[in-house]
């Protein structure tokens, strides 16, 4: 299990993945929308990832 | 792997599907704003560049960059922040933009609706039957123009990207506004006007995830603030569907931009006599019709006498 913050819903998320593109299809979130921080440095969707990692996806979009 | 430097990358440029390691990612990005800003004229030679900025990390990372480029061009750069008067929401990117210009040591002038109107934002919706969105907007766009000419800018820059600009595109056909695009692109406005203060874009050929990506690596503002009034907004709809389309078919943005500036100058051509400038009977700031849309709003929210 992997925690996950998303930074839009303000919430962390428990949820069992291997890589980056799991958790979005998981959260159907769409990458476009976001920042994906592992251990706090930016990485791409293709990263993969152990338990152990932090992951936060931060929101790209403006407040308006 | 990093395309140019092959080392661990930090972002997958969706239109191109180009990877980039975070050195890489920011000298791509500076120099296309560079480029941006070349390629349509953007910016003169002893410009006086006014940066209206909110604090958010669109308008810092176009800030930052234009600060980086002024000794370069030889243009002055100061900064322009327009204190709508939202709570929970304004005053949080007030601090990160004071902080910013602070530290880059770039004059900042803060504008208030609650000075000069009397009322901030949240108050003046409650008096008038119109949407928050368009009272604002009309409200802080005669601000800017009105401080852009008493600050005797040349220019004045805004933080659109590339999404901004297609958002508006689709919507203004969704909506058969065309007129209305006519007056977008890399500088905005089909009248040249002394009256208007020209509006121009640096960061019209990048995303919104490459301007967020900047931003983070740069450290700005890191908080994710919400508009309290863009909850329903017709262009949040218009944002995601543009979204899922660049998922699924990467380019998309970038194309309906490109495909819009082919067109642009027949637009603008067409558009270009039809209206005359004058300025507003109250106020004197530029307008089509007798009275500004900001002097007929305050009107409406019993400020200005009829």
């Amino acid at each position: 299990m992997v925690k996950v913050f998303i930074e839009k819903e303000n919430k962390t998320k428990e949820i069992k993945a291997s890589n980056i593109k799991t958790i979005l299809d998981n959260l159907k979130i769409n990458p476009e929308t976001i920042l994906i921080v592992k251990n706090n440095e930016l990485t791409t969707i293709n990263s993969k990832i152990k338990s152990n990692d932090k992951i936060k996806l931060l929101s790209v979009v403006s407040g308006g | 792997m990093c395309k140019i430097c092959k080392t661990k990358p930090i972002i997958q440029l969706t239109n191109t599907n180009i990877s980039l390691c975070k050195s890489c990612f920011l000298k791509y990005f500076e120099k296309k704003t560079f480029k941006t800003i070349k390629k349509y004229d953007l910016i003169e030679k002893n410009d006086k560049i006014l940066v209206a900025i909110s604090g958010g990390k669109d308008s810092l990372t176009v800030l930052n960059i234009l600060n980086k480029l002024r000794e370069r061009l030889l243009f002055k750069i100061e900064a322009l922040l327009i204190d709508e008067g939202i709570k929970n929401y304004r005053g949080i990117t007030i601090i990160d933009a004071k902080n910013f210009c602070k530290k880059n040591n770039i004059k900042l002038t803060i504008v208030s609706f609650k000075k000069e109107f009397k009322y901030p934002l949240d108050s003046l919706i409650k008096k008038i039957n119109l949407k928050p969105c368009t009272v604002c907007g009309v409200l802080r766009r005669y601000l800017l123009n009105k401080y852009s000419k008493k600050l005797k800018a040349t220019k004045l820059v805004t933080g659109h990207n590339l999404d901004d600009e297609a958002q508006s595109i689709l919507m203004n056909q969704f909506k058969h506004n065309i007129e209305i695009s006519a007056r977008l692109g890399p500088i905005t406005g089909v009248i040249s006007d002394k009256k208007f203060i020209k509006r121009i874009k640096p960061l019209y050929l990048l995303n919104e995830k490459e301007t967020a990506t900047y931003a983070y690596l740069n450290n700005f503002n890191s908080k994710y603030v919400e508009c309290p009034y863009t909850i329903d907004s017709y262009r949040n709809e218009v944002r995601d569907m543009l979204n899922n389309f660049e998922n699924k078919y990467p380019g998309t943005k970038h194309a309906i931009v490109n495909s819009f500036l082919d067109i642009l100058p027949l637009l603008k051509d067409k558009y270009k006599t039809n209206k005359k400038i004058i300025s507003c009977k109250k106020c004197k700031e530029p307008s089509s019709k007798e009275y500004c849309q900001a002097c007929e709003i305050l009107r409406m929210v019993g400020i200005h006498k009829s």
